[in-house]
């Protein structure tokens, strides 16, 4: 299973979920920004960082990159598509997802290992959880905070489509402590905290951030 | 304007410069116009001022600084040593680290998240010019009050600019210090540190060698930020409708950066430069001058052809302009071109300025005329060297006389007052206001960070090698007797390292001072570096590089000597070290080291006041046995948990290892209110499991380090003889301090 992690200038996790993708047992594939070539793989990860360095606005300038364009016409077509924090930015930006991500309510960039309940385990990044699973993992953003109009979050709660809600205080001012919400279909997903940077021990806060990855090699199998 | 050529210079001997508003002194603008035979050019005249300014040449530490070299220890680990961008050691397995202290406290004053961030920005590019890939950074900061006004500026906009820059380029932030003292406010301290790694074979040096090679400056475009005191040669002297004031604090953009470390890394990979020079602190001035001195020192460059933010700029300007995110290498003819297609793809500005050539000077032209026509070595290295006059303040005797006494607790109500205040006074309080603004995580490598003893990142994930940094500087005890102060702070960083299983391998530093022009301060620094040269020295450990700040004072009241000092140390297997804390009830705790009853320059006699005494001598052979011990005790697997004590005693040490995993502990101390407050060094508190006992017991003894059980792990509490302290009381005044000061 391919799975490509697609680095943009200014892309600083690319490493860290790539070495996600071995850790589950998939095969990391580099796609570059300015190539619009997905190289044959099975699913993307748009990962986190300061794209363009956060210009205008977070994944603003990002989802003009040329690999943007086979990109979202292959996630269109079902092809798994995970962002994280900035990849997350990136797919609002693009309309992959709705809603937007803005500056947490506190101003400060925030890193701290948040506890996530899974709420929709019926999506190709997170079939390998139960549905309402408690997991930690690493929250590192200054604008996280998840904003739509009422419409799009009754929408949004009525099909089930928030896959990850923060537990406990809210950590930067999401509506409805959203952490992570999914298009209709469910084979896109944008995901605030990273699970990435929690893929074991050693270096992370817990191993659950695993999951994500297992998860989508479990839903190419299908 | 009139263009100052080297033409017009000779012409016109006696036309007036403003050397003194440059900074220079008489005598040294002598020296200079000896130095070329004629008076210098603009342009010239520029460059020398600030190369020779005490931030460049070192002209007051130098003389000094040289016991660093003369002392060193013969260390096989030391790849390339003080001189070049930062000191490189062998850590094994082909790898070899690098890792560098600097200071930008001036600029972090005037603007506080600038002045950090392009602090930040500015050893990570010294790093990255060694040839190294940056892993980890470090921030030791020093503030004023904590509830006191200017702190609530600075501070803030300080954290959110070490933040703000490392965050954006990717770099976990592994460890730091946050300290306050009423000597800093109106001079925080703003020390950056900052760890690469790479290959033996690719480490980069400053220099232009080869005839024919080329002058490549890629990056961000030059622009007028940055220019300081240099500014009035354009303002004053030469061209008054030019553009007003310029900011004398450079204004970083961590995006340009971090395209240009992948740009550069990507370079290196290639083998595409011969040589390699940042430019930091005087710019172009800096990087072609030590460029072509590393060489034979021939240089032509063509200053028309940097590419600028702003038009207007006079070749004065773009010479000493300190914009930030540019480098300078030089590169062969027939490597030029991938050079430049590498820079193309990363969306780098590259522009060949000038080339090498077999000559002896640096020349460096304007629209063809020539401006600038030296001995490169007389601008970058033969610069003045002042053997200022130093000694020893009133004071230190005068506080030597002082009786420390604070009150000791004696009832379980006093005790659990010392312990809760010292939990939550701000020197000692949880810091996660402050870390939580730093990405730790980035790269999936950082095993250890912020609250840990020291920062520790993984630089190989098949073989699971590592190393450990630690920065460490106990002003209060410098201020006492800064030759023991600085052993002290030695003594401490290398045991910081060690608890964690780490072996130290070599020591940076960053030295924070007063006015040299001060006979006072400068024996102050004097005493240090002596300290700090013996204790590398007796300890074994290189210093493979550092950095002097001079003038941090208000007014004629200079700050407590700080001498901020890094060690770095090698794991070979990162997934053995010893953590911090315990998770485990059942583990019995003991006290490594002995305790005597000198308060001076603790927290707690600084909480009632009393700031004087005798500082503790520093007992380095102890200190290597009781590192000893730590590192086999480790490669053992003797301990479950090992944590330093060190401000604020064995009371911060007992609160930070309970409340880390909120796991409590009972002990019991025959002197308790002493024993908790007392900041002996060389002492660490461990856990182990119960038949472990024995192994520990034989260790101790044969590295001749005293040795008491103290108590066990278990509850939900911190029990000190009879008194009980609950860890969600404990954690209280731990935890709100920060929130209460800076919300």
């Amino acid at each position: 299973m391919k799975i490509g992690v697609v680095t943009f200038p200014g892309t600083l996790d690319d490493r860290d979920a790539a070495r996600a993708v071995r850790f589950a047992g998939g095969e990391a594939i580099a796609l570059w920004h300015d190539d619009a070539d997905l190289k044959g793989v099975d699913a993307v990860i748009l990962p986190g960082g300061f794209s363009y360095g956060d210009y205008l606005r977070c994944g603003a300038i990002s989802r003009f990159s040329p690999v943007m364009e086979p990109l979202i016409a292959a996630a269109k077509g079902g092809m798994p598509l995970l962002g994280i924090c900035n990849g997350f930015q990136v797919l609002a930006e693009a309309h992959l997802i709705p809603g937007a991500l803005t500056r947490n309510q506190h101003l400060h960039f925030l890193c701290t290992d948040q506890k996530i309940r899974i709420e929709n385990n019926t999506t190709a990044w997170t079939n390998s959880f139960t549905a309402g699973q408690e997991i930690v993992i690493p929250l590192k953003n200054g604008e996280g905070s998840y904003q739509c109009d009422d419409e799009t979050l009754k929408m949004l709660e009525g099909e089930g489509r928030i896959i990850a809600r923060y537990v406990g205080e809210n950590p930067n001012g999401s509506r409805n402590l959203i952490a992570g919400v999914s298009n209709e279909r469910g084979n896109i997903v944008g995901l605030m905290p990273h699970p990435e940077h929690a893929i074991d021990l050693l270096t992370g806060p817990t191993a659950d951030g695993l999951g994500f990855f297992t998860s989508v090699l479990k839903a190419m199998v299908k | 304007m009139v263009l100052d050529t080297v033409a017009l210079a000779k012409a016109h001997p006696d036309t007036p410069q403003p050397f003194a508003e440059l900074g220079l002194k008489a005598d040294e603008y002598a020296s200079i116009k000896e130095i070329l035979g004629r008076r210098p050019t603009s342009s010239e005249l520029a460059m020398y001022s600030v190369m020779w300014s005490e931030h460049c040449s070192y002209k007051s530490s130098k003389i000094h600084l040289k016991q660093f070299g003369e002392k060193a220890v013969k260390s096989d680990a030391l790849l390339v040593g003080i001189g070049e961008n930062a000191g490189v050691v062998d850590v094994g397995q082909g790898y070899a680290v690098t890792f560098k202290i600097e200071s930008h406290n001036h600029p972090s004053f005037i603007e506080p998240y600038q002045g950090a961030a392009t602090g930040v920005g500015g050893i990570v590019r010294d790093i990255l010019t060694m040839g190294a890939r940056p892993i980890a950074i470090m921030d030791p900061l020093r503030f004023g009050p904590a509830d006191a006004e200017d702190t609530r500026r600075v501070l803030p906009g300080i954290i959110a600019g070490v933040g703000g820059y490392g965050n954006c380029l990717g770099l976990p932030n592994i460890g730091g210090e946050v300290v306050f003292d009423q000597s800093y406010l109106g001079n925080p301290l703003v020390n950056a540190l900052c760890v690469g790694v790479m290959k033996h074979s690719d480490i980069k040096l400053a220099k232009a060698a080869g005839a024919g090679n080329l002058v490549v400056l890629y990056g961000a475009k030059t622009g007028g930020d940055g220019i300081g005191g240099v500014s009035v040669l354009a303002s004053e002297t030469f061209d008054a409708k030019g553009p007003a004031k310029r900011p004398a604090v450079q204004v970083g953009d961590p995006f340009v950066e971090k395209v240009l470390i992948e740009c550069s890394l990507e370079i290196f990979a290639e083998d595409l430069v011969v040589g390699i020079q940042d430019l930091g602190g005087a710019g172009l001035s800096c990087a072609t001058s030590e460029l072509a001195s590393g060489g034979s020192g021939g240089m032509k460059v063509q200053l028309d052809k940097v590419p600028l933010r702003d038009p207007s700029l006079s070749p004065e300007e773009i010479l000493m302009s300190e914009s930030q995110e540019r480098m300078c290498a030089i590169v062969e003819p027939s490597k030029i071109e991938r050079f430049l297609e590498i820079c193309k793809k990363w969306d780098v500005t590259s522009t060949v300025i000038g080339e090498v050539t077999d000559g002896t000077h640096l020349e460096i032209t304007f629209n063809g005329e020539l401006i600038v026509d030296v001995p490169p070595r007389t601008v970058a290295h033969d610069g003045p060297v002042y053997n200022r006059p130093l000694a020893k303040p009133d004071y230190v005797d005068a506080v030597a006389k002082e009786v420390i006494n604070p009150p000791i607790p004696v009832t379980s109500a006093e005790i659990k007052n010392v312990v809760l205040t010292l939990a939550a006074t701000p020197n000692l309080a949880d810091k996660s206001w402050v870390t939580d603004q730093y990405d730790r995580y980035v790269q999936g490598n950082t095993i250890q960070s912020q609250p840990d003893d020291s920062g520790m990142v993984r630089i190989d994930e098949m073989t699971h090698l590592g190393v450990a940094v630690a920065t460490d500087a106990n002003a209060n005890w410098s201020y006492l007797n800064p030759y023991e102060g600085a052993k002290l702070a030695l003594a401490e960083a290398a045991r910081n390292i060690a608890t964690a299983g780490a072996k130290p391998l070599a020591v940076t530093n960053c030295l924070n001072f007063g006015s040299p022009e001060d006979p006072g301060v400068m024996w102050q620094f004097a005493e240090t570096v002596r300290g700090l040269a013996d204790g590398a020295f007796e300890m074994g450990l290189p210093i493979t590089g550092g950095n002097v700040s001079f003038y941090n004072q208000t007014g004629t009241t200079a700050i407590l000597p700080t001498p901020i000092i890094g060690v770095l140390g090698v794991i070979e297997d990162v997934r053995t070290r010893t953590p911090m804390s315990f998770t485990d009830a059942g583990l019995e705790l003991y006290l490594l080291g002995a305790t005597d009853e000198n308060l001076s320059g603790s927290e707690w006699a600084y909480l009632h006041g009393m700031r004087g005494g005798v500082a503790p001598t520093a007992d380095l052979a102890r200190e290597m046995r009781l590192i000893d011990l730590l590192v086999t005790a480790n490669q053992n697997k003797l301990f479950t948990a090992a944590h330093d004590l060190s401000q604020g005693g064995l009371a911060a040490t007992l609160t930070e290892m309970v409340l880390r995993h909120n796991v409590g502990a009972q002990v019991t101390l025959n002197n308790p209110g002493n024993s908790l407050v007392s900041e002996t060094p060389g002492r660490v508190v461990v856990a182990i499991a119960s038949d472990q006992a024995p192994s520990l017991l034989a260790l101790a003894g044969a590295k001749n380090i005293p040795l008491a059980k103290i108590g066990s792990t278990g509850g939900d509490a911190l029990i000190i003889n009879d008194c009980v302290i609950s860890l969600d009381e404990l954690r209280t005044a731990h935890t709100e301090t920060f929130k209460k000061l800076f919300g």
